[in-house]
């Protein structure tokens, strides 16, 4: 409940208010309020399966692995909403919707790592080499994904706002009109993906004991 | 362990001078490589853009070592797994077959360069740099993918996932020694990409603590 009525508060607010007049931005800044909580929720929901990983190595139950999977499901969904909200943003701002922008270009590696961790899964016949293994990818995945995304882009200029002298978010800039709705609409989006996963993950949960019933 | 590193060592050197025509069938790949490329490019020598020089030898040692590098853990039989489990701690195992791959790819690496900079022409100003751009690559290269490689060992269709896994965790390692190698072309001193370097080996060792910590759960069975 609460998560719906602050991503109602995100849409409207994120639509109708005032927000401050930047150059070149205009009033595409209100991407900030759907672009940028995806890549939140993004690293959120794969840190979940990161540690559940962790997790199934530690104590190697089913259910771990399944929340593993199901969060970097979600993941996933959120790393290619955040990519084609960029895309459409970066149309109207930077004038092409791809233009190698080295967030752009880490971005998209993470994804195909996650992608190749789900290619991963399909490949095994046996259920707990399956679980045992990709828990063992995905943790690798995960801590090779922190630098990509965090340290790799740094190194060079980005046409994203905060690098190479555009303007960007930081206290100086991040307008405290725009934290009243910014901060909830992270909250609001990350909610959401937990709620999807654990709605996911339950499915699965039903889905697993009918099979044990039926083969009873 | 050192001790056991260096008897897995022995064992993984001996089998590879027996078993020559694996490393001979490498050898060609890459000797295959360089002349479809130079055929297609139809080069005429020092025409070809130094940007593309660099990035067409660094795939195709890229390539090679995937392939060099896949078959380290499916070679082996099942049996022969599990006597050298009872043998030797797990992270010896690991270890010893980063360095056996680093050799390796290094040996590759060196041929291919020698043999792409005849056919090709060699634009490089400052060799030396390039050179620790090759033993540094190697050894990157080597560890992240033996640990690939163990992971696609133990599913079923092991030649297409050992490429789709590697892939995506070999890019931003690739980048890097692309960049710093392009310096290297341009004769740019060393110090402009020390910060390129100092991550580098951050990687490295990222990489080679993750397959300490992580290979015995694949090894496990």
């Amino acid at each position: 409940m609460a998560c719906i009525a602050l991503l109602v508060y995100t849409i409207i607010a994120g639509f109708l208010m005032e927000v401050p007049t930047l150059p070149i931005l205009n009033e595409s800044i209100r991407n900030l309020y759907f672009h940028v909580p995806m890549w939140f929720g993004m690293i959120y929901l794969l840190l979940i399966s990161f540690i559940n990983s962790i997790r199934y190595l530690q104590k190697p139950k089913p259910e771990f692995d399944t929340k593993a999977v199901e969060y970097a499901n979600s993941g996933i969904i959120f790393g290619i909403l955040g990519l084609v909200t960029g895309m459409l943003w970066a149309k109207y701002t930077w004038g092409a919707y791809w233009s190698g922008d080295p967030k752009q270009n880490a971005s998209a590696i993470g994804l195909l790592i996650y992608f190749a961790y789900m290619v991963l899964r399909g490949s095994f016949n046996d259920d707990q080499q399956k679980a045992r293994i990709s828990a063992v990818y995905n943790i690798f995945a995960f801590c090779i994904l922190i630098p990509l995304l965090f340290v790799l882009p740094r190194l060079t200029d980005s046409l994203h706002p905060g690098n190479g002298g555009n303007p960007g978010f930081n206290s100086y800039d991040l307008d405290n009109r725009m934290r009243l709705v910014f901060y909830p609409a992270n909250i609001a989006w990350i909610m959401l993906g937990v709620w999807i996963t654990q709605l996911r993950y339950r499915m699965r949960f039903v889905e697993q004991k009918l099979k044990e019933n039926q083969s009873k | 362990m050192i001790k056991q590193i260096g008897a897995l060592l022995y064992k993984d050197f001996t089998i590879e001078w027996r078993n020559r025509y694996a490393l001979n069938g490498i050898l060609l790949y890459l000797a295959g490589a360089v002349f479809i490329c130079y055929l297609s490019f139809n080069v005429k020598k020092g025409i070809i853009h130094p940007i593309t020089w660099n990035a067409l030898f660094w795939i195709i040692i890229l390539f090679s070592a995937i392939n060099a590098i896949s078959k380290s853990f499916s070679g082996e039989r099942e049996g022969r797994n599990l006597y050298y489990f009872m043998l030797c701690r797990t992270e010896a195992i690991i270890f010893s077959k980063i360095i056996y791959n680093s050799v390796l790819l290094l040996m590759l690496a060196v041929i291919g360069f020698v043999f792409y900079g005849v056919v090709m022409g060699n634009p490089i100003q400052d060799q030396v740099t390039f050179f620790l751009c090759l033993v540094l690559s190697s050894i990157a290269f080597a560890s992240s993918l033996s640990f690939v490689a163990a992971i696609a060992s133990k599913a079923s269709n092991n030649g297409t996932l050992m490429a789709i896994l590697s892939f995506p965790i070999i890019l931003p390692l690739l980048l890097l020694i692309i960049k710093i190698s392009k310096q290297a072309i341009d004769g740019i001193d060393v110090y402009e990409s020390y910060d390129e370097l100092t991550i580098l080996m951050a990687i490295n060792v990222l990489v080679l603590a993750l397959s300490y910590i992580l290979f015995p759960y694949i090894w496990r069975n």
